[in-house]
């Protein structure tokens, strides 16, 4: 059994909200002009905006996904915390302080500082709010994912907590209590993240001995020229458990490969095996761990094809994740240094597991999870993940999709919109410099924790094989439950703070960008913040329902999407507008709009969302690879220039 | 002094373009270049990785340090707050 509902992690829990709401109440009375609610009056210190920056930035996306990526692929999840890193550098070195000497309260007022533009705003308001929404539903399904486990609750239930209690910080005190709360959030991750991994250099590895319920990766012959429908089970194949002595209650045949179940003679339990032909030796096979996966008609869930379950008879999901071997045949290190660490890694084995769909005769598609020996060296090296396998092979376009990834990764963090609004909180563009060195700081030592934390869950012993995204939480649950109370608790504030940042960015481009600007209505100081906050239920209920119908989505794949956007709309028009003065306003409204709709058609039109989206086949896709940043980032500046020059002359003739 | 800054902005960010280009391209074409282990028995993955996160701040630590020296406005010294 991985999941107990946990007394301390629940309490926990709800005391951090409820200091996290305290807070916010008692800082929302300080902020009663818009520019205090948009903009904490400016007056938000710098390290406390730096370290607010880290809060905002290391999303659900950045501490779940990627933590789970690494415990499941290795160094592929660790290409993202480089890639987001890097794309603070394009935010401090060229965005921040043009920003912050251009605008007032939006990323629109800042494009829109030299030509007071309506359709500017209309345009960039719009870009915000599509970033931001898209933004928004990885943070919600996240929420969801987490609620489930840890308080029992439905995934529905968690989205709406999260919802609801967002909605009340946004509502009473906007970006004072935000940025506070995003400052505690900050601090606390990096802290309890770098305590967690000290605990797992302590701990070191250790060699998992054999158990009854997942023998390991045995290697068998087979009689009769190697048929396995004609396979004997018992002495003939030697005795390599128990199990085998007995006839199999099922095989399920999937293209070169077998699925293979017996029944455990006391429990009546069925356990699986995937039974894999050894390539280049006739008659042998390798025997790998496997978990099927499936639903009944009732909708209730099944394990190897019996029903998941607290009582005695039904399957309990096994947590995986195990050291095989390490180096010099030892059975455990010790405390290890972090270079000892990597090292002793690299030369070990460890236990990975991959899952494909499968038919079953018997309950219909099933998702069959399997384990493999993995080298240690492998773990370590990119390109293990389906998405980046791609750098390992000949095909173009898949580096190309690599590449393109990347550029997206570096460009969007200083499109994103609710990172530009922190530059206003602070007072100057020398404190909005000040504060992004702080969030690289803390950003960056954060990122390097993440390889440690999500190789430490690898070999933790406690992962859940069917949900990646909890591999930071149940690591911290082999530790000690009070650790695992604090990180579940800080995760939730993490959703919590990234939503609400989130939020505001999308009531402001409403308030500002739309209403005010682009329809021009006339509003004043009280009656701007009371349609935000309206604006901010709006969307946050909207987030509510994406959050609910998006539950199935990977995380970090719709973050990409976010990412994405972000940087085919905002980018060019951002960096031209502040280094070239031939831009124009028509330049930077087609811009956005052709920027925002070719990176979103791309992505629609891709075989990533073909495949995860419509249930599709990837071959039919109308885009040659799945990452639209590489083409779409430079038609937008091609756009912008066009369009400039275009525009420039007529005005110029005229 | 705005100009003078973003000039130095514009050359530590060439320098980090260099940096994170070099990665990302050697990753796409010469993947098995970063399972060399140079250092320790550290591959050249992990070396270059941590050095790129390294490298990000010591660039925004040097560009916090020249800006800081020049004429930057006098109410630089109550941000700290």
């Amino acid at each position: 059994m991985i999941y107990e509902a946990s007394t301390i992690a629940v309490v926990f829990f709800f005391v951090f909200v409820g200091i996290t709401l305290g807070l916010s109440f008692y800082l929302g009375g300080k902020a009663k002009s818009s520019e205090g609610y948009f903009a904490a009056h400016g007056q938000i210190p710098w390290f406390v905006n730096g370290v607010a920056f880290a809060g905002d930035y290391l999303s659900a996306a950045s501490f779940l996904g990627i933590c789970g990526m690494i415990a499941f692929y290795g160094y592929d999840g660790f290409l993202y915390s480089i890639g987001y890193l890097a794309g603070w550098i394009v935010a401090l070195f060229v965005i921040a302080e043009p920003m912050k000497r251009l605008g007032k309260f939006t990323f629109a007022d800042a494009l829109d500082s030299t030509f007071q533009s309506r359709g500017i705003k209309l345009a960039a308001g719009i870009s915000t709010l599509a970033v931001s929404v898209f933004y928004l539903i990885p943070q919600m399904v996240g929420a969801g994912v987490l609620v489930q486990p840890l308080l029992g609750f439905e995934h529905w239930v968690g989205v709406v907590i999260v919802g609801v209690t967002v909605i009340l910080i946004v509502v009473t005190a906007g970006m004072v209590s935000t940025t506070w709360v995003q400052f505690i959030k900050g601090s606390l991750l990096v802290v309890f993240s770098a305590i967690l991994t000290v605990m797992i250099l302590m701990r070191g590895f250790e060699v998992a001995d054999k158990t009854v319920d997942m023998e390991f990766h045995d290697v068998l012959s087979l009689p009769d020229g190697g048929k396995i429908e004609d396979a004997q089970w018992g002495t003939e194949l030697g005795d390599v458990g128990f199990y085998l002595t007995e006839a199999p209650s099922s095989v399920i045949a999937e293209g070169d490969h077998w699925y293979v179940g017996f029944t455990e003679a006391n429990s009546k339990l069925d356990h699986f095996w995937r039974v894999d032909p050894l390539e280049g030796e006739t008659g042998k096979v390798r025997l790998s761990p496997a978990l099927l996966m499936a639903e009944n008609s009732d909708g209730e869930k099944l394990l190897n094809g019996q029903r998941i379950g607290p009582d005695a008879g039904d399957q309990t999901l096994a947590p995986v994740g195990r050291v095989l071997e390490l180096p010099e045949n030892e059975k455990e290190t010790g405390s290890l240094g972090p270079v000892e660490f990597l090292k002793t890694l690299q030369n070990s084995k460890v236990e990975t597991w991959r899952s494909e769909t499968i038919e079953d005769p018997a309950h219909g598609a099933t998702k069959a999870y399997y384990a493999r020996q993995t080298k240690g060296s492998s773990v370590l090296r990119p390109g293990e993940h389906p998405r980046f396998k791609g750098i390992r092979g000949d095909d173009p376009l898949a580096k190309l999709n690599f590449l393109s990834l990347m550029l997206a990764l570096f460009c969007g963090t200083a499109s994103l919109p609710h990172i530009l609004i922190r530059y206003y909180t602070v007072k100057d563009a020398a404190a909005a410099r000040k504060s992004t060195i702080v969030g690289i700081a803390c950003i960056g030592f954060f990122y390097v924790l993440t390889l440690y934390l999500g190789l430490g869950a690898m070999t933790s012993g406690a992962m859940d094989v069917t949900n990646s995204n909890m591999a930071a939480p149940l690591l911290a649950f082999s530790m000690n439950e009070w650790l695992f109370a604090a990180i579940s608790a800080i995760a939730f504030t993490t959703v919590l703070g990234t939503v609400s940042g989130l939020i505001l960015a999308s009531a402001g481009a409403v308030t500002h960008d739309l209403l005010t600007s682009g329809f021009g209505m006339k509003l004043n100081d009280h009656e701007k913040v009371r349609v935000a906050k309206f604006a901010s239920v709006v969307v946050g209920a909207i987030a509510i329902v994406l959050g609910i119908l998006f539950r199935e989505l990977n995380v970090s794949y719709l973050v990409g999407w976010a990412f994405s956007v972000a940087a085919s709309a905002n980018l060019p028009s951002l960096v031209m507008l502040l280094f070239w003065k031939g831009t124009t306003k028509q330049g930077i409204i087609v811009a956005i709009v052709v920027g925002m709709f070719s990176s979103l058609g791309w992505i629609l039109l891709s075989a990533d969302t073909f495949e995860k989206v419509y249930g599709l086949s990837g071959s039919d896709a109308l885009v040659p690879f799945s990452q639209p940043g590489i083409v779409t980032i430079p038609l937008g500046f091609a756009t912008l220039i066009a369009v400039s020059l275009m525009t420039k002359k007529q005005t110029a003739g005229s | 002094m705005q100009a003078r800054n973003a000039r130095i902005g514009f050359m530590l960010f060439g320098v980090y373009l260099l940096l994170y280009g070099g990665f990302v391209l050697l990753n796409a074409f010469a993947p098995e270049t970063m399972e060399a282990t140079p250092i320790e028995g550290v591959n050249l993955a992990i070396i270059y990785g941590f050095g790129l996160i390294v490298a990000a701040l010591v660039l925004a630590l040097i560009y916090g340090f020249v800006c800081k020296t020049g004429d930057e406005p006098s109410d630089d010294k109550e941000a700290g707050q």
